[in-house]
């Protein structure tokens, strides 16, 4: 079933062009990583998709009425704020206020929602920690912890695994690639191509403005694709520790 | 909810106290019910519509000034950032400059209302259509700096040293001589104001996150933006209007209570809303208690015993950063 499609999606910001004409979707069990170089409009792709940036083109997303979208997607910007002293358990409970009229007190399912949330991103141990004392790491997996909160059949997370410590990144990259065997489907914009070949089961590669190649990770970063795109070579095996990604030089 | 019941009955204390305090002693509760001679007369002319403003004035503060704090998701936003507590003052210095304030007792709450009503419509003339918050904040400070300059010049022209007097005590916010015509004034603008309020709060809770965070959980910020201004220009408008600027309130009370509702905003609202009351009442029965004689201003005690406070909040804010 299909949680996400893009028609002919265009950006323009400040008269740049910087999407044309894009269109792909996102199926139940699917873990999309979005890759490519900085500038390619990773961010404003999932940002149109969500309608937050004006745009032209059709996405499914934004043909929902607000209240209900939120309750399809979640969304974890790059930017991590976190405006105000609250606790964790606090923090990740604002991830329900979708779900919750004007003045309701959080219900049961809430609450079980929330610990499920601490429990995946296995922070139960800091639920009562003031999560702007954190580190920005344990921010880091505190706000993906909301994100999973919202309980959304899709989630999309910008950058989710940057700043966070390699077990953590692995943990983090797990507890994705699990959601879509649960049948969510999860895109979040990587640099870590090696993680990406690792746990994604599809790789969307973004470049020149638009979609430059869409499939599985063996697929999609073939040697001419990293030298088109990135400018780089890089080395990739399939072992038996799975398939394994290194970048190597800068093709100048 | 143990803070609010601490709150709400700090606050009928504080309401009934402020009944008990003035130069003519305490004329019993009995009193308000009715009764003939002086007493009775004093309790229900003069001293529950001091009280009943001061409760008025006091959630208005505290509740506009969580709110703001929420939106822009700052500790130091307050009230009359978005400039119409200043048109409003300004709107009843030309009142006093014009002479339609001695001519007229609602000369001047009208006035200050008509200034609070122009300066809404220029702030949201400015800070444009779309929700973000960057433009509110300086279209707030520019509309502030214009009024302030505005009621300078009408300082500057003052005909004598006795308008001018006028004016700058004036300025400085009280809640003494006020009668239930100016219950009645503000009252119906201020419940319009705290409804508007009262249903930020999810908005308020999902903007900690961010502005596309929140927008992304359904969250219509430019709704929440307009929301948060109008209801601020009515409690704040009709503040303004009957008692003038009552600073520091808005300012000290949701900080101060913040650590107390596990620093969510939805919850600072009603909480900050109860304080700012409870801390209007105080200052207005304070102002009778140090100088009984003298005519001590609310809005001077309200700083004077605000900004320390602030200065120990951040003190402590700082420690707890180190």
């Amino acid at each position: 079933m299909t949680l996400l499609s893009l028609e002919a999606l265009s950006v323009t910001l400040r008269d740049r062009d910087v999407l044309r004409d894009v269109s792909c979707s996102v199926s139940r069990g699917e873990f999309v990583g979005l890759i490519g170089p900085n500038g390619a409009g990773k961010t404003t792709l999932m940002r149109a998709a969500l309608g937050l940036v004006p745009s032209t083109g059709a996405s499914s997303l934004t043909a929902m009425p607000l209240a209900h979208r939120a309750c399809h997607a979640a969304w974890m910007p790059q930017s991590r704020d976190i405006a105000w002293p609250m606790d964790v358990e606090t923090l990740v409970m604002l991830g329900r206020v979708p779900h919750l009229s004007a003045a309701a007190r959080p219900s049961a399912a809430d609450r079980a929602a929330v610990d499920a949330a601490l429990d995946r991103m296995q922070m139960q141990d800091m639920r009562h920690r003031t999560v702007t004392r954190l580190s920005g790491g344990e921010q880091a997996r505190a706000l993906i912890a909301r994100t999973l909160a919202q309980g959304t059949p899709l989630v999309m997370a910008d950058e989710p695994i940057a700043g966070l410590d390699p077990a953590h990144q692995i943990a983090t990259m797990q507890v994705f690639a699990d959601l879509a065997t649960e049948g969510r489907g999860v895109i979040a914009s990587l640099h870590d191509l090696g993680l990406a070949v690792r746990h994604c089961t599809r790789l969307v590669l973004l470049g020149n403005g638009g979609i430059h190649a869409d499939g599985a990770p063996a697929d999609v970063l073939t040697p001419e694709n990293l030298r088109d795109i990135f400018g780089i070579t890089a080395w990739f095996g399939d072992t038996d520790n799975g398939p394994v990604f290194q970048p190597l030089e800068v093709i100048r | 909810m143990r803070l609010l019941v601490l709150l709400t009955a700090l606050v009928a204390l504080l309401f009934i106290g402020s009944l008990t305090v003035g130069p003519a002693g305490f004329g019993g509760l009995s009193a308000l019910a009715g009764g003939d001679g002086p007493m009775p007369l004093i309790m229900r002319e003069i001293r529950l519509p001091r009280a009943l403003l001061g409760l008025m004035i006091g959630l208005s503060l505290g509740l506009s000034g969580a709110a703001m704090q929420g939106y822009l998701r700052n500790p130091l936003a307050e009230p009359g950032l978005i400039g119409v507590s200043s048109t409003a003052a300004l709107g009843a210095v030309l009142a006093i400059h014009t002479g339609l304030a001695s001519a007229w007792i609602l000369g001047l709450p009208l006035a200050a209302l008509a200034g609070a009503v122009a300066g809404v419509a220029l702030i949201l003339l400015l800070a444009g259509p779309r929700g973000g918050s960057l433009t509110l904040i300086l279209a707030g400070i520019a509309l502030s700096a214009m009024a302030a300059a505005l009621t300078s010049l009408v300082l500057n022209l003052a005909p004598n040293p006795w308008a001018a007097n006028e004016i700058i005590f004036w300025m400085m916010g009280s809640l003494a001589d006020r009668s239930m015509t100016h219950v009645w004034l503000a009252l119906p603008l201020m419940v319009v104001g705290w409804l508007a309020l009262a249903t930020t709060g999810r908005g308020l809770d999902a903007l900690t996150l961010g502005e596309d965070a929140a927008a992304a959980m359904g969250i219509n910020l430019g709704r929440l933006r307009l929301t948060l201004v109008l209801g601020t220009a009515c409690v704040i408008g009709a503040g303004v209007a009957v008692a003038g600027a009552i600073g520091f309130v808005g300012l000290v009370v949701p900080h101060l209570l913040r650590p107390w509702v596990k620093a969510r905003p939805s919850q600072l609202l009603w909480a900050s809303a109860l304080g700012g009351a409870a801390m209007v009442l105080a200052a207005d029965m304070a102002v009778r208690l140090i100088l009984p004689d003298g005519d001590l201003k609310l809005g001077v005690l309200t700083a004077l015993v605000g900004a320390p406070l602030f200065l120990h909040l951040i003190y402590k804010t700082r420690r707890g950063l180190a």
